[in-house]
């Protein structure tokens, strides 16, 4: 579970997010949600630690991130795994290196069982054998994603990050990922906060959502509630589209 | 006067991001075994894979300088070895020392800029950052590590290639002979030159290797930004070691 209390954020003097205060829980996909610049990436750079807040609390079950020494911030990644919107793979790397990477870096397994537990995060994200040798560059945008989640996986984090997982990829791909995202969240109990602005993903897997207007917390809820509030942001995001308002109308009959 | 103080205050401030930024290189790796797993690779790709540019270019500036020497100092005045002690100093003292770094700095400090900006705009440093690996120390001490221990392998193996050159001058042409030749490389050699030498590739080693680093490091933006990194990084190290040459070669000779 992570609280963020009272949270502000400026740039130069321009104030990007303003008392944010929520919770994202373990086990549930908690999706940040808002129009493109309203400061979503930043709520979660500053919750991650990539960005420091200017003043507020971010707690990680209790352990404030927002006055961390730079190491004890370090120790606190370990914990964490985070999906980037462009997946971040590294280049020099071949896939199953990507994932054996914060392995060898953190943990004290031997080289067999690394690649043992490397191996496992690929197949559980479905990454075929055939492509453990292939460099990030040599795979699809969709898989490139899946061994991006294999290696936030990796060292069983307790709190999973995704900025935009679906940005540029098709619907179908879209949904195998958020389902991807969600199921593994399930079952390892994970605190996981994802980034979105896809209407899919958020009536799909969106189990506490925090909607996010000009860096103000606009409304928080489930998926289950969007249909039936009446919260004028949550209606002016939501039903931007024809499609959506529609739906809406067909329901209160 | 405002400027002044403007571009002042933004020299120093880059001064204090560097040293930042050094520091964290500089601290503790946060596994010895990826940096002894890194390291060689590096090594391997900045400084074995110049070593094909180097000896191309020490042969053929150890032949004009001979050509050169003999054709332009026909004084009877002037001892027949001459021409091999001029050639031997120059080589040791600034060519295969300074010139030749930077030339370093052209190919590796662009190829360091490039990858360590390509790093930064794809956001795989902050993927390194949010596994809790210290980017910097991570990336770029295996890269100055080994550059700078591989510097020395260069300058030695760059002389030697130049005096080659020249030695080639002396045995199919009739301008010196090589006698002559071989006489003026041994002639009042002082060993302290080589010395010289090393220390100064050591801090052009690092010159190069940190500098560019500093670059990508802290590129921001799109290809076109790294694009602009890696100039920034070749034009600013080759100033850096034009200018440290003028500060070694005054400590180290006097
Ligand atoms: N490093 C930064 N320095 C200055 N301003 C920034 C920085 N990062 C973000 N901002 C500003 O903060 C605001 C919110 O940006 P943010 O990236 O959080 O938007 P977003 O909701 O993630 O948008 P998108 O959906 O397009 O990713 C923008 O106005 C942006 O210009
Ligand atoms: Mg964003």
């Amino acid at each position: 579970m992570i609280e963020v209390k009272n949270l502000f954020k400026s740039f130069d003097g321009k104030e990007v997010l303003h008392d944010i205060t929520t919770t994202f829980y373990n086990g549930k996909v908690n999706q940040i949600i808002g129009q493109s610049g309203s400061g979503k990436t930043v709520l979660m750079k500053c919750t991650i630690g990539l960005y420091r807040a200017d003043s507020g609390e971010v707690m990680y079950d209790g352990r404030n991130i927002v006055n961390m020494t730079t190491d004890e911030v370090k120790k606190l990644h370990q914990e964490v795994g985070m999906l980037f919107q462009g997946s971040a793979l590294f280049d020099s790397q071949t896939v199953l290196e990507n994932v054996m990477f914060p392995l060898e870096m953190f943990s004290n397994m031997t080289q067999k069982e690394i690649e043992a537990r490397a191996k496992f995060c690929l197949s559980r994200v479905n990454i075929d054998p055939v492509a453990f040798k292939l460099a990030p560059s040599e795979i699809s945008g969709g898989m490139q994603k899946r061994v991006a989640i294999a290696r936030a996986i990796a060292l069983n984090p307790k709190y999973l990050f995704c900025d935009e997982p679906n940005s540029g990829l098709d619907p179908v791909t879209s949904i195998v990922i958020d389902k991807l995202i969600a199921e593994i969240t399930q079952e390892y109990d994970i605190t996981t906060v994802v980034n979105t602005h896809d209407m899919n993903s958020i009536m799909e897997t969106g189990d506490n959502i925090v909607l996010i207007r000009k860096g103000n917390k606009a409304w928080q809820g489930s998926r289950n509630d969007i249909f039936s509030s009446d919260n004028e942001a949550l209606n002016d995001f939501v039903f931007a589209s024809q499609l959506f308002k529609e739906v809406k109308a067909a329901q209160s009959r | 006067m405002l400027l002044t103080r403007i571009m002042l205050v933004e020299f120093f401030k880059t001064i204090g991001r560097y040293a930042q930024l050094m520091g964290r290189t500089f601290s503790k790796p946060d596994s010895w075994k990826m940096f002894w797993r890194m390291m060689p690779r590096e090594m391997a790709k900045l400084g074995v894979d110049t070593i094909g540019i180097i000896v191309i270019i020490s042969l053929f500036i150890g032949v004009i300088m001979t050509m050169q020497t003999v054709m332009n100092t026909e004084n009877p005045m002037l001892p027949r070895y001459s021409t091999g002690l001029v050639l031997r100093d120059t080589l040791l003292l600034e060519f295969s020392s300074s010139i030749m770094c930077l030339l370093l700095a052209g190919k590796v400090g662009s190829n360091i800029a490039s990858e360590i900006g390509s790093m930064r705009i794809t956001e795989q440093i902050d993927a390194l950052e949010v596994m809790g690996v210290n980017s910097a120390s991570y990336l770029i001490l295996p890269k100055i590590v080994g550059l700078v221990l591989f510097m020395p392998v260069l300058v030695i193996l760059s002389s030697f290639l130049g005096l080659a050159g020249g030695m080639g001058v002396a045995y199919f042409t009739d301008l010196i002979t090589l006698d002559d030749f071989i006489y003026g490389i041994q002639y009042a050699f002082i060993p302290f030159y080589l010395t010289q030498a090393i220390i100064k590739s050591f801090f052009f080693g690092f010159i190069i290797s940190s500098v560019s680093a500093f670059y990508g490091y802290f590129a921001y933006g799109g290809a076109l930004d790294v694009g602009r990194a890696s100039t920034n990084a070749v034009v600013n190290s080759s100033i850096l070691i034009l200018l440290s040459n003028i500060v070694l070669t005054q400590i180290l000779l006097n």
